[in-house]
């Protein structure tokens, strides 16, 4: 395998899990856990771009108030291709499977996940949903939305839902494998002295995140399942024709779906409190609330899904007990928002540019959040319900939240991860650029919906032209935002300079490995006898 | 431990429970219908799974964090459930 | 496991944490099985509580005896694999292949049975769908009984093949001597699936097959 086999030569290379065996088959049947999360990063790359393509096609139709560009079948399959594989073949897997994967045993002080073949098997498993949507999506597409309400995906509908279903079914058993695997790693491969009060916030959010993976999921198989059956027989549970009733499709979908949401954000949160307490140089402010309020996020998240069914024929007295839940939900992650805020205060503040997307983060995901509020308000959400208001809602978390740590956190694992620093300044810019061309892509979108513009027409009353250019021109923006990213980080690869173990000047024990890092990750089993956010200046 | 008890006899007890509550379930339908018929047969199963979880599944001796795990599902199941039905049952 | 490379070190520092970490993620999996379930019982509490009628009479076209038989066969596996799990332990082997086989033909007579139930129901036009025409006049509602009925069984069966897949392996593997008491952990983790697949069916059981 290396040059020890060859007499007179000696190799200087320091072996790391990248370079002690460059062929395709050690990649594919790897069980290393860092391995398999630069699987998962190129596997949903690929899908993100895909969906981003399906997104811009949707904002240049959008640019007149005409249908120019496509007509409305084909639109509704750009937003069902863009909705399907933006949630589940990109955000789901996003910071758990990537950066998780790479980054919790390192965390933990561990050798790998708990289970390194069932964290192979679930990048597989995830591969083939994927293949069998983005079949669906070759032979012509799905025109139901995301989120395949009934009876028209079960009856009406003559797009490939069979396919598209099973795609996110299959992708499913993939996200509790990650779960299953996470929560038993968290439990069992603590290094000594490594206590659950001593865990980097990262950890906790990974945590609170696999529960929902693991307690929601299963849900969502089942309803898909059920759907399939629905379009398989011809009847089925949800059909009104035979006394089915299609809203308890809802129920379980977003028994499912909403939970997700928070699949969604809580590793954000927990990316951003690793890059807070890291370029603030202080300890997390309220350390053990915000780690507690992870799980309370998590397990509140699952008693609130009515809200997305106000204007269904839900009972209004659930509604109001939906409601009143909702708001619930928002204590803890407002706690969140100002614990972070509170951190920053009298903090050594270092912009480098995961910092930048950390603050970006602060700023997009408390517009989301209180958003939200207006939305899980009764009154309010039957004027806001299916506008562009929700759209503008849910992106500012989801892209305003999520990507942006995810983007953070890839930038701040990004030496660790090939070992090379990239070019700061390229890396700043296009953190601005992200943040502005965001803003200008969506605030505009809160607008429209609250003056009435309808989500998922590709056509709207010439009067809201104005506000969908600015939007569309943001879209731009964003998009070459997005594209630079991959110019510096690519260029890194070969001519970044060399990282040193830890060039943020992080605590955490990932930092105290050699970047990359060695295959079995630590000489050493590390023997851990501080809290996570061990800085000098900032403790009190 | 007693000197000579198989090591088989607790789980062969737990069969018979088993059996005897299948009996009485299946005997119950017979006599009783509706509301009644229907909670009778679930205090049954109910036995049953509590016979197999403790005993087949060893859950009595497991540690508190297994027990934790296992009563999860069921936990988030009656989430489920409970919200549900408050929709359906308040429906005007 | 095949050597590779230079270390396959295992993530754990002894056996003991090894098999706790495997009993935990056994359990963690039996939570997410019982939610995957748990849809359909939802499903069905909801119709059961609007349709009673229909419910009691699609339950009446079952066959009561075959339900009954099937839940005892079930059970009797159960507790074949129980056995088996302590004869691991103690170094019984042919015990152990002998209760493997046991749980094993059970499980499969248990499939057999709900075969020969599945094509009854295929004679007498009870197959949710166009061609549903159940003797005595059909009312809509009914048919939800039967998806479920088919949904919930099904997704059942569907595990209880699984389970004789994994059961057969074990059963290759202590023919061949290669299960013993210093790792009991697979016999133990089949167990736990088989006991909670049979679970399913003991709710299955009263909720398809005795409403009067």
């Amino acid at each position: 395998m290396n040059a020890d086999d060859i007499p007179g030569s000696v190799d200087t290379r320091v072996l790391n899990y990248l370079n002690r065996d460059y062929s395709l088959r050690s990649w594919l049947s790897t069980r290393d856990h860092k391995r398999i999360a630069l699987l998962y990063l190129a596997t949903i790359t690929f899908f993100f771009a895909i969906a981003a393509v399906a997104a811009a096609l949707m904002r240049i139709e959008l640019l007149t108030p005409q249908g120019d560009l496509v007509v409305s079948d084909i639109y509704n399959r750009l937003f069902t291709l863009h909705g399907v594989l933006m949630v589940w073949f990109f955000l789901i897997p996003s910071i758990p499977a990537v950066l998780g994967n790479f980054v919790l045993p390192l965390m933990l002080g561990a050798r790998d996940v708990a289970f390194p073949r069932l964290n192979l098997a679930s990048w597989y498993i995830f591969v083939a949903g994927a293949l069998l949507a983005l079949y669906a999506i070759v032979a012509g597409g799905v025109d139901t939305g995301w989120t395949f309400y009934t009876p028209y995906s079960s009856t009406y509908s003559n797009g490939n839902v069979m396919a598209m279903a099973g795609g996110v079914f299959i992708a499913g058993f993939s996200s509790i494998a990650t779960g299953l695997n996470f929560i038993v790693t968290i439990h069992q491969l603590r290094a000594p002295g490594l206590t659950w009060f001593r865990l980097p916030l990262f950890v906790w959010s990974l945590y609170a995140t696999s529960l929902i993976l693991v307690l929601a999921t299963p849900v969502l198989a089942i309803t898909l399942l059920l759907i399939m059956l629905e379009r398989f027989l011809g009847v089925g549970v949800f059909d009104p024709k035979l006394g089915g009733d299609p809203l308890l499709f809802q129920h379980l979908f977003w028994f499912y779906s909403h939970p997700a949401v928070y699949i969604m954000i809580l590793p954000g949160m927990g990316v951003v409190s690793e890059l807070i307490a890291c370029f603030a140089r202080k300890r997390i402010f309220g350390y053990r609330v915000v780690a507690i309020a992870s799980l309370a996020i998590a397990i509140l998240g699952f008693l609130v899904w009515g809200h997305h069914m106000f204007v269904s024929s839900q009972s209004v007295y659930a509604g109001v007990v939906f409601s009143l839940l909702s708001f619930l939900v928002s204590v803890p992650s407002a706690i969140k928002v100002f614990n972070w805020t509170a951190t920053l205060h009298r903090g050594s503040i270092r912009f480098d540019a995961p910092f930048l997307y950390a603050l970006g983060f602060l700023a997009l995901f408390t517009i989301g959040g209180l958003t939200g509020l207006f939305l899980a308000t009764l009154a309010v959400d039957v004027h806001l319900h299916d506008t562009y208001f929700v759209i503008a809602h849910f992106h500012y978390i989801m892209v305003g939240g999520m990507v942006m740590a995810y983007m953070g956190g890839l930038h701040y694992w990004w030496p660790k991860i090939t070992g090379r620093i990239y070019h700061d300044w390229a890396a700043r810019v296009a953190a601005v650029t992200i943040f502005c061309g965001f803003n200008l892509t969506f605030f505009p979108q809160f607008i429209l919906g609250y003056l009435g513009m309808p989500r998922r027409f590709h056509i709207y009353p010439p009067e809201f032209q104005a506000l969908n250019v600015i939007s569309t021109i943001g879209a731009g923006i964003l998009g070459i935002g997005y594209l630079l990213p991959l110019i510096y980080l690519g260029w890194s690869l070969f001519r970044g300079a060399k990282a040193g173990a830890n060039p943020w000047g992080a605590t955490g024990l990932e930092w105290t490995t050699p970047s990359p890092p060695p295959e079995h990750n630590f000489d050493v089993t590390p023997v851990v006898t501080t809290e996570a956010y061990n800085y000098p200046e900032g403790t009190e | 431990m007693p000197s000579t008890p198989s090591p088989f006899r607790p789980v062969l007890l737990v069969f018979a429970g088993l059996m005897a509550a299948l009996m009485l379930s299946a005997a119950a339908s017979y006599g009783l219908s509706g509301t009644s018929g229907t909670v009778v047969s679930l205090f049954f199963a109910t036995v049953k799974l509590a016979l197999i979880f403790a005993f087949f599944m060893k859950l009595r001796e497991q540690a508190g964090l297994v027990r934790l795990f296992a009563m999860a599902g069921f936990f988030w199941l009656a989430i489920a459930g409970v919200l549900i039905a408050a929709d359906y049952a308040t429906r005007g | 496991m095949k050597a590779e490379g230079t270390r396959v070190e295992s993530p754990y520092v002894d056996a003991a944490q090894r098999a706790l970490a495997q009993q935990l993620g056994m359990w963690a999996f039996i939570a997410t099985e019982v939610l995957l379930f748990g849809g359909l019982f939802i499903a069905y509490a909801v119709y059961r509580v609007h349709y009673p009628d229909a419910f009691a009479d699609g339950s009446r076209r079952l066959d009561f005896w075959i339900g009954t038989i099937n839940t005892a066969v079930l059970l009797a596996s159960s507790l074949a694999m129980a056995i088996a799990d302590i004869a691991v332990r103690r170094d019984r082997r042919r015990l152990l292949s002998g209760c493997l086989a046991m749980t094993w033909l059970l499980g499969a007579l248990f499939l057999v049975l709900k075969g020969y139930e599945y094509h009854q129901k295929f004679v007498e036009h009870l197959i949710p769908g166009p061609h549903f025409a159940p003797a005595g006049g059909p009312a809509a509602p009914e048919q939800l009984f039967f998806v479920l009925y088919f949904a919930m069984t099904g997704l059942h069966a569907v595990h209880m093949v699984i389970g004789l897949g994994v059961i057969a392996w074990l059963f290759v593997l202590s023919r061949r001597g290669r299960l013993g008491p210093a790792s009991p952990g697979r016999v133990e983790l089949a167990g736990l699936y088989w006991h909670f697949v049979d679970c399913v069916w003991v709710f299955l059981y009263p909720l398809l097959y005795l409403i009067r």
